[in-house]
């Protein structure tokens, strides 16, 4: 059958040119100067895998697998366009979880055929199943999370063993699916409710602050179960993107992680995350108000300012207003960065996704690393909806439910400018000492109508 | 292929996975976690050829499920990374491009005309 072979050939090249454009387009995602075309060279792969899939010897089901790409891909495609920055943290989690999903999907096809050939090739797909369903699932409880469906975290005694006896449970069900390769449907079926279970009971404990590492590891976890369900199917382009994505997925969690001063162990199986410890100690000293018009003139006879951002600022939407009043102080110029601390959007680098959807070039934002030794020189730092990222306890009280969490130095510079809707303590509960400080002043009022104050007081400059 | 070598391409691949991001800064930390989620969307490929292979009702019932969950995936996790990659601009905006965290003081009058421009283009959508 020679038109059968040289289709299985071209099907064969065609995954490996996909195979090496995945690679070569994560490698260029991960410098800012190349980044955008990474995800072009990545979109020709998945577009040359896709095609030629249609290609594969013995396909049938057309009817069925066209308005399913259909219905699955104008969805995404409809949801990705409109979702909005802010909430572009749950979006990826949903699109990861519909992944996972699919993998297991992928395994249960081939696990209810039974005809999957060995024992390894099912321990394979049991595998892949029980991973990808839990990461499916896990996903969707991100993703409410996030998006404020879910408001509680679910938490009781003995539910870590619980975890571990859904887990066992699944996993000696899965076993006897993979041994004797023909077993019930029933069985199978148990096996994957099993696992969707262990999904949600896994991911309601954890708080929305920790959300972030849950959806990378997630997004690992697909990659693997891809990688695993392309054993299964002999499919090396899932083989080598499943497995790439599952081993930069896991460096990438431990990164974030490392960034907002968790472990991933921290994260799973305690419970911090929303709550965090209760308003501990007093601060001395008293909370001094500024006026918009007096805040404006010190930052137009500054030489250097620092804009510390925090989530409040995007709440606010205030980003095109701030990026309007340092373009100003530049015009006049005073020199000004950015400095962002690792949380300070909804996971690392969600504020640079933000900053950089307001027009703020990526050159004059630096991260926490970079920015720490400047705030010495400084004459102004900014915060903006910022707080517990540059609470200096962190440093100094070890009592402090935040204590040893990196923080912006913002306290060293020379002024503190904090413009806050009011005074309340932040996300974690805890009383910020900066606000204290006696070079510290307070600008209350909404972070859009501050930065517009604030450029109307630097024009009235002159 | 054979055990073995799928074994060696496992391992490959996963030294590859972390090679390729070892050095990435924090500011895309955000973007290679949605190109990564974009990149195991190759689900599809797979779900393709089960639901392709599918006899019973069940089967195609779960394969087609899987076809669109895939579906979703590769071009949810395209558009997202597309548009947040797309606003990543630096000053010298092709022109001379720097890395992050240098000064950028230096062609700052340059490049404000343009910039302002674009914020606001950016306002309007």
């Amino acid at each position: 059958m020679p038109g059968w072979m040289s289709a299985g050939l071209a099907i064969q090249a065609s995954y490996f040119v996909t195979a090496v454009l995945f690679i070569t387009g994560l490698k260029r995602m991960s410098s800012p100067v190349t980044a955008r075309s990474g995800i072009l060279w990545a979109g020709a792969g998945m577009a040359v895998a896709t095609l030629i899939t249609f290609l594969y010897p013995g396909m049938s089901n057309y009817e069925w697998m066209l308005p399913a790409m259909l219905i699955g891909g104008i969805l995404a495609w409809w949801s990705g366009k409109r979702v909005a920055m802010t909430n572009m943290p749950q979006m990826i989690a949903l699109y990861n979880g519909m992944g996972g999903g699919a993998a297991a999907a992928i395994a249960a096809v081939e696990l209810y055929r039974g005809e999957t050939s060995g024992y390894v090739t099912g321990s394979l797909a049991v595998l892949g199943g029980i991973i990808g369903a839990v990461s499916f699932s896990g996903s969707l409880i991100a993703f409410g999370k996030l998006q404020g469906l879910i408001n509680r975290s679910l938490r009781f005694a003995g539910q870590q063993i619980l975890n571990l006896l859904v887990l066992a449970a699944a996993l000696v069900l899965g076993a006897m699916v993979a041994a004797h390769f023909n077993a019930s449907p029933a069985a199978v079926t148990g096996f994957f409710v099993l696992a969707l279970v262990l999904g949600v009971t896994m991911t309601l404990p954890i708080g929305g602050a920790d959300m972030p590492v849950v959806i990378s590891l997630y997004n690992a976890l697909t990659g693997l179960a891809v990688g695993l369900e392309g054993f299964v199917l002999d499919n090396a382009a899932m083989i080598i993107a499943g497995t790439v994505v599952g081993s930069a997925g896991t460096l990438l969690t431990q990164l974030m992680a490392r960034a907002m001063n968790r472990s991933l162990g921290n994260v799973l199986f305690s419970g911090f995350g929303d709550t965090g410890g209760e308003a501990t100690g007093t601060v001395t000293g008293s909370l001094k108000p500024i006026e918009a018009a007096d805040a404006g003139v010190m930052m137009a006879f500054a030489s250097k300012v620092i804009v510390v951002p925090g989530y409040g600022m995007a709440v606010a939407q205030a980003q095109h207003k701030i990026w309007e009043l340092v373009q100003l102080l530049i015009d006049r110029g005073v020199t000004v960065r950015f400095a962002i601390h690792p949380v300070a959007g909804r996971m690392p680098g969600h504020m640079n996704v933000l900053l950089a959807e307001a027009g703020v070039p990526y050159d004059l934002i630096a991260d926490l690393d970079e920015i720490n030794a400047e705030f010495d020189t400084a004459d102004v730092a900014l915060i903006i909806g910022a707080n517990d990222v540059v609470n200096p306890v962190a440093r100094t009280d070890k009592s402090s439910p935040i204590y040893g969490m990196p923080i912006l130095n913002a306290d060293k510079a020379k002024n503190v400018i904090v413009i806050k809707r009011g005074k309340g303590a932040g996300f974690s509960g805890i009383e910020n000492a900066l606000f204290y400080l006696d070079n510290t002043r307070m600008l209350y009022g909404d972070a859009q109508k501050a930065g517009a104050e604030l450029i109307a007081a630097v024009k009235a400059v002159g | 292929m054979t055990g073995m070598v799928a074994l060696y391409i496992f391992m490959l691949a996963a030294f590859t996975g972390y090679e390729v991001i070892a050095r990435v800064p924090v500011i895309l930390h955000t973007p290679l976690m949605s190109g990564s989620n974009f990149v195991h969307g190759i689900v599809l490929v797979g779900a393709m050829v089960a639901l392709g292979s599918a006899h019973t009702p069940l089967e195609k019932v779960i394969g087609s499920l899987g076809v669109l969950l895939a579906a979703g995936n590769a071009v949810g996790g395209y558009v997202v990374t597309e548009r947040m990659l797309e606003m990543f601009k630096s000053s010298g905006q092709g022109a001379q491009r720097r890395a992050p965290g240098q000064d950028a003081r230096a062609g700052s009058a340059a490049r404000d005309g343009d910039e302002r421009q674009r914020g606001a283009k950016q306002g309007t959508h």
